[in-house]
């Protein structure tokens, strides 16, 4: 089970206090309606699914309940950092490479 | 490539078994090949197989990061049913289930189907609806399904509880009787055996790095960790890795790779005749012929290549299974493992041709891929072959999430996913 740090709890709490909540720093069209089929298709459907770090959302469901963002390896699950809801994408990742 | 019979085990038998030859060869990759095949399990060594039994293709490779059949392949819990919701969903599961029969006979190789049954429990009045629907929709397809009550299910499979009080009592259950298990790695070898005879050529320890791409966007074969090997039709069926594979093309795909774990216990003598499902409180199953409880879990919630998974996952189904085989309480687990399976948003596969010429993809089976093995390297072959889908095919197209007709089965492939 991983450990994950809740940025607005400011602790580290195991997994089954959290849901995941998919692929982070996808923006929804403030037009949905007036989408192309193509762009619809891209924020709903397409995703990055990398293999080594991704940037995805969490809510500590059982906990304050809070959406965050978080950065993770998927090769090894270790935790890089978590972020607020809203803070932009982090561009510097602490102890990752280039 | 020598038949195997009760005459060859004989005759091997007074010679000390000298006489056996590789089930396949491990050839140097050649330059250049008709049909690249990315992956060496089950799906790509059947596609390479029926490229070369029903299309006369044999200049093909299949590549292989790890060994043959060590992917899902080797990790799955080779429960095979094809009793889906959706018609499209039916043709192509049920397409492969025909394949079952009598595969071993069209292989020379016993990959042990055992058309055992697959009974799908119902612990409450909506899951008695859900059963119900999938039983009429698939008897509509002339798929074979039943409807069992709790003492016929007893009956069916009697270590099972069906008490008044039991935790997850069971009202009823449909039951899919050419439903069963295989032998996994005999899927694999037996296709790999199969398409070798017949000149394909399987290559094994060998990653695809890189998708090379002429400049009218057709594909020109892979880069590899053994070099450069150039063919014009390549065919990805890398599984957990497949949108790995495609992003090499620049195609981004609507897939997400979830660890899913399995586990085994010790073996027993007989005592699960078939398999048993659970949705509801998901759990799953049956037992294998070396006497082993195959038992299977959920996926983890996040994204993920390490082939893990969290133990409370097991915890979760081991919890379900002891309520429901309460006789099992105290039985040992041997081995609990992981695999990585690729998930579309509507948890349908993907087979079909890609925005880049040249190039197919055989991807997002998600968490129940070994059961269309047969079925889907059949009409996956066809699809290379022709540079046309098969109509079996023909639905599952990268496209649907563009247009919007999904094949939905996430409701409704009768487990969860």
């Amino acid at each position: 089970m991983l450990l994950i740090r809740c940025p607005y709890c400011e602790e580290e709490r195991p997994e089954l206090e959290f849901r995941n909540a998919g692929e982070a720093h996808i923006a929804r069209s403030a037009n949905i309606a007036g989408e192309t089929d193509d762009d619809f298709e891209k924020f709903f459907f397409i995703r990055s699914n990398p293999k080594g770090i991704i940037y995805e959302r969490w809510r500590h469901m059982h906990g304050c309940a809070r959406f965050f963002n978080a950065v993770r390896d998927t090769v090894t699950d270790k935790f890089v950092m978590t972020y607020k809801a809203g803070e932009p994408k982090p561009s510097k990742l602490p102890g990752v490479a280039k | 490539m020598k038949k195997y019979s009760v005459f060859a085990i004989a005759r091997e038998a007074m010679r000390g078994h000298k006489g056996w030859e590789e089930q396949w060869s491990s050839p140097e990759p050649k330059k250049e090949y008709d049909v690249i095949i990315v992956g060496a399990g089950g799906h790509g060594l059947a596609t390479a197989y029926y490229l070369a039994t029903v299309h006369g293709i044999t200049n093909v490779a299949v590549l292989e990061k790890g060994w043959l059949g060590g992917g899902n392949t080797g990790r799955n819990t080779t429960i095979i049913r094809s009793n889906y919701l959706y018609d499209e969903s039916a043709g192509i599961y049920d397409h492969a289930l025909k394949l079952w029969d009598g595969l071993s006979q069209e292989l020379n190789y016993n990959v042990m189907y055992s058309a055992r049954g697959v009974m799908m429990l119902a612990h409450n009045v909506h899951d008695i609806q859900v059963l119900k629907r999938h039983v009429h929709a698939n008897r509509l397809n002339g798929i074979d399904n039943e409807w069992l009550s709790p003492e016929q299910a007893k009956e069916f499979c009697p270590p099972l509880n069906t008490s008044k009080d039991a935790r997850y009592p069971v009202v009823g259950a449909a039951l899919q009787r050419r439903g069963g298990t295989a032998r996994h790695d005999a899927v694999a070898w037996g296709y790999a055996r199969g398409a070798s005879a017949r000149g394909v050529h399987i290559i094994q320890n060998c990653e695809v790095t890189g998708v090379k791409r002429a400049a009218n966007g057709a594909v020109m074969g892979v880069d590899t960790t053994r070099g450069f090997i150039g063919a014009k039709k390549v065919g990805v069926v890398a599984a957990g890795h497949s949108s790995v594979i495609m992003n090499m093309a620049g195609v981004r795909m609507p897939l997400e790779s979830y660890p899913l774990q399995a586990l085994v216990s010790e073996p027993v003598k007989p005592v699960v005749p078939c398999v048993v499902m659970s949705n509801t409180v998901h759990a799953y199953i049956s037992q294998s012929d070396k006497g082993e409880l195959v038992i299977g879990a959920g996926t983890d919630q996040y994204v993920s290549y390490s082939q893990t998974g969290g133990l409370h996952i097991l915890q979760h189904t081991l919890d379900a299974i002891c309520e429901m085989f309460p006789i099992f309480t105290r039985m040992k687990m041997l081995r609990s493992w992981g695999g990585i399976v690729d998930v579309t948003p509507d948890r349908s596969p993907i087979l079909a041709k890609t925005p880049v010429p040249g190039l197919y993809v055989n991807c997002g089976w998600g968490t129940g891929g070994f059961k269309a093995t047969p079925g889907s390297g059949h009409v996956f072959a066809h699809t290379i072959a022709k540079d046309d889908p098969h109509p079996i095919n023909a639905p599952f197209t990268i496209e649907r999430f563009r247009t919007g007709r999904l094949i939905d089965e996430a409701a409704a492939a009768a487990v969860a996913h």
